[in-house]
């Protein structure tokens, strides 16, 4: 059922999580991370092979060498022996521009062309379950030239063909759609990594597309956790693994108390 | 030009560009005088019922944290609060039912710790009304366009979303590009609180660190409070005047409050009191917790010293000054909430 290595207690589900979206970090490019498990992955990339990976955070930080994990994007680690502290309106400008390679989100509700929910289970005006909105995020997948998103728990309820509230757009209504609506050309959604596998997206209908399993998956269980018909190929390879020293780098210099990436 | 479409979300604190200027020169003077005074004030003076209300700093980041508890002292109701890049500050003043509507950038949470608890039950229970949707640049940029003395500011954030759809924003066609641009309506808060480093009794203010929008919102807010971590001569402002993020003539009052972001985070001063935000995360599971929360921190005390010293005194300020230095470890003592997942 789950990823060979978690069962085989080498690691858990969220250090996985973190390894794979490190590993689709490029060195000498730029990411726009939001908090948590994309802090992570870029911390761990910048400590392994990107160490020139250029990490700008919303408030204003730009090229942190991070200490520990930030409790805030706009908190003082997110400047710490960083390049400039500046502002969101510096920052935000720098990636309408087209400063910024990568962003880098997390969240719990997509459907199949990468369109994210973060604002509301239910009607918007009597909400089941209020959830924080867009914050930075639809600035973010609007800006950056490439999206990738980790959607730590794929299920039928996050994998959905509709998400209840486009908060941050993906490909909207698929191929053309972004340009349509004004979005910057040539910019989208790039990787989604989720329990189950890597994904991106087909060049022509621009649906989510299966690039690999983690090791141990099968493929049953990416479409028994999906709503909509996910896109494969013979081709889907099997995702890395993390070697012992990704491990130790998660765990006893990112993240120490575990707070994300404990149990 | 060309209107595409309309967000459908309240428009909160828009106004005439020259109706925005003629209010500046009737209400704002270019006089230095000694604006020094108390948080109970300041807050007495520039606070209506009904105002629309913006917070600096990064909603646990350099917040001014007794305007905040001296609002909810005074019990100022139906206020509109900016929920740009809210945490703790929009939270308090939700659950303590001073602010009933709000425009949402991002609420509702506390970034890595989790979502809140209090202002969420608030919403879904129908006590505090979501009027519109925009992204953190997009509040950000109402504010630019407001200090700007415009009407609106174009960009590239928001279409083709639901978030547009409940904005306040108007897509149209771009007359140069001939592609959809959207057009950010301005933002003028009728009063904003802000939480700086230093400042002289005039208001000229330095900030260490990330200014997140506070350049904006200092200079598009009509009344502007702020509190400080210290007052200093006006000839040190004067040494380094490129350090000066907040001139003294959008100002309207300065209060000293050392500490005053407590228990969110000062940077290069203090880390997060996570402790008191564990407890807070505790008691604001419900309505009774709430209350016991007010009474305690906030009713309960008379200056903001006495609440710092309810949080464990100068032996815990010490403490978040070394936490900040990263001379202590990370503690995470309000992650049992979410560990059962």
């Amino acid at each position: 059922m789950a990823i060979k290595g978690v069962a085989e207690g080498k690691y858990n589900l969220r250090e996985y999580l973190a390894f794979i979206g490190a590993s689709l970090l490029e060195d000498k490019k730029s990411v726009f991370v939001g908090t948590g498990l994309p802090i992570i992955a870029s911390m761990l990339a910048q400590r392994t092979h990107a160490p020139n990976l250029l990490i700008i955070f919303e408030a204003g930080g730009m090229g942190p060498r991070l200490p520990e994990l930030p409790v805030s994007v706009g908190e003082s680690r997110t400047f710490y022996k960083a390049i400039a502290a500046s502002s969101m309106h510096d920052v935000m400008s720098l990636s309408q521009a087209g400063y910024v390679d990568y962003g880098f989100l997390g969240a719990a509700q997509m459907d199949m062309f990468g369109n994210i929910n973060t604002t509301v289970i239910g009607p918007h005006d009597s909400p089941k379950v209020r959830l924080p909105g867009s914050g930075g995020a639809n600035d973010v997948a609007s800006f950056s030239q490439r999206l990738i998103t980790i959607i730590a728990e794929q299920s039928p309820r996050t994998f959905v063909s509709q998400v209840d509230f486009v908060s941050t757009p993906g490909y909207l209504d698929g191929p053309g759609s972004r340009e349509r609506a004004g979005l910057a050309r040539g910019s989208g959604p790039y990787r989604v990594v989720t329990q189950l596998g890597i994904y991106g997206f087909d060049e022509k209908t621009k649906r989510l597309k299966l690039i690999s399993l983690h090791p141990g998956v099968s493929l049953d269980e990416i479409k028994k956790n999906c709503r909509f018909e996910v896109m494969t190929t013979q081709e889907a390879g099997i995702s890395p693994e993390p070697t012992d020293n990704d491990l130790k780098i998660l765990r006893e210099e990112i993240d120490p108390a575990g707070i994300v990436l404990g149990k | 030009m060309e209107v595409l479409s309309e967000g459908m979300g309240e428009l909160i604190g828009w106004h005439d560009p020259d109706d925005a200027r003629e209010w500046v020169q009737k209400n704002k003077s270019r006089e230095l005088k000694d604006k020094t005074m108390s948080a109970k004030e300041a807050v007495d003076r520039f606070v209506r019922d009904g105002d629309y209300i913006a917070g600096g700093g990064f909603g646990h980041v350099r917040v001014a944290m007794a305007i905040i508890y001296e609002i909810i002292r005074q019990r100022k109701r139906n206020l509109i609060m900016a929920g740009k890049t809210a945490v703790h500050d929009l939270e308090l003043l939700v659950c303590s039912e001073c602010v009933n509507k709000v425009e949402i950038a991002y609420a509702f949470g506390y970034e890595l710790r989790g979502l809140a608890a209090g202002s969420r039950r608030m919403v879904e229970s129908g006590r505090c009304k979501v009027v519109a949707e925009t992204s953190n640049g997009g509040y950000q940029w109402r504010l630019l366009a407001a200090m700007m003395g415009l009407p609106f500011i174009p960009s590239r954030n928001l279409l083709g979303t639901d978030t547009f759809k409940y904005s306040s924003c108007k897509a149209v066609k771009d007359p140069f590009s001939g592609k959809p641009i959207n057009l950010i309506p301005a933002a003028y808060p009728d009063v904003a609180f802000i939480h700086v480093h230093r400042c002289d009794i005039y208001g000229n203010a330095q900030i260490d660190g990330a200014e997140v929008e506070d350049v904006e919102l200092s200079r598009c807010a009509r009344r502007l409070i702020i509190t400080t971590e210290e007052i200093v001569d006006d000839e040190y402002i004067r040494r380094e005047p490129w350090r000066t993020k907040i001139p003294f003539f959008v100002v309207d009052a300065v209060v000293e409050v050392p500490y005053g972001s407590h228990p969110c985070q000062m940077p290069g001063r203090y880390y997060f009191d996570e402790e008191h935000i564990a407890e807070w995360f505790r008691l604001s599971k419900s309505d009774e917790g709430v209350n016991e929360y007010l009474e305690k921190y906030v009713f309960g005390v008379s200056s903001f010293e006495e609440c710092l010293e309810l949080c464990g005194g100068i032996k815990k300020l010490n403490y978040l000054k070394k936490r900040e230095f990263l001379r202590e470890p990370m503690i995470a003592p309000w992650r049992e909430r979410n560990s059962k997942k």
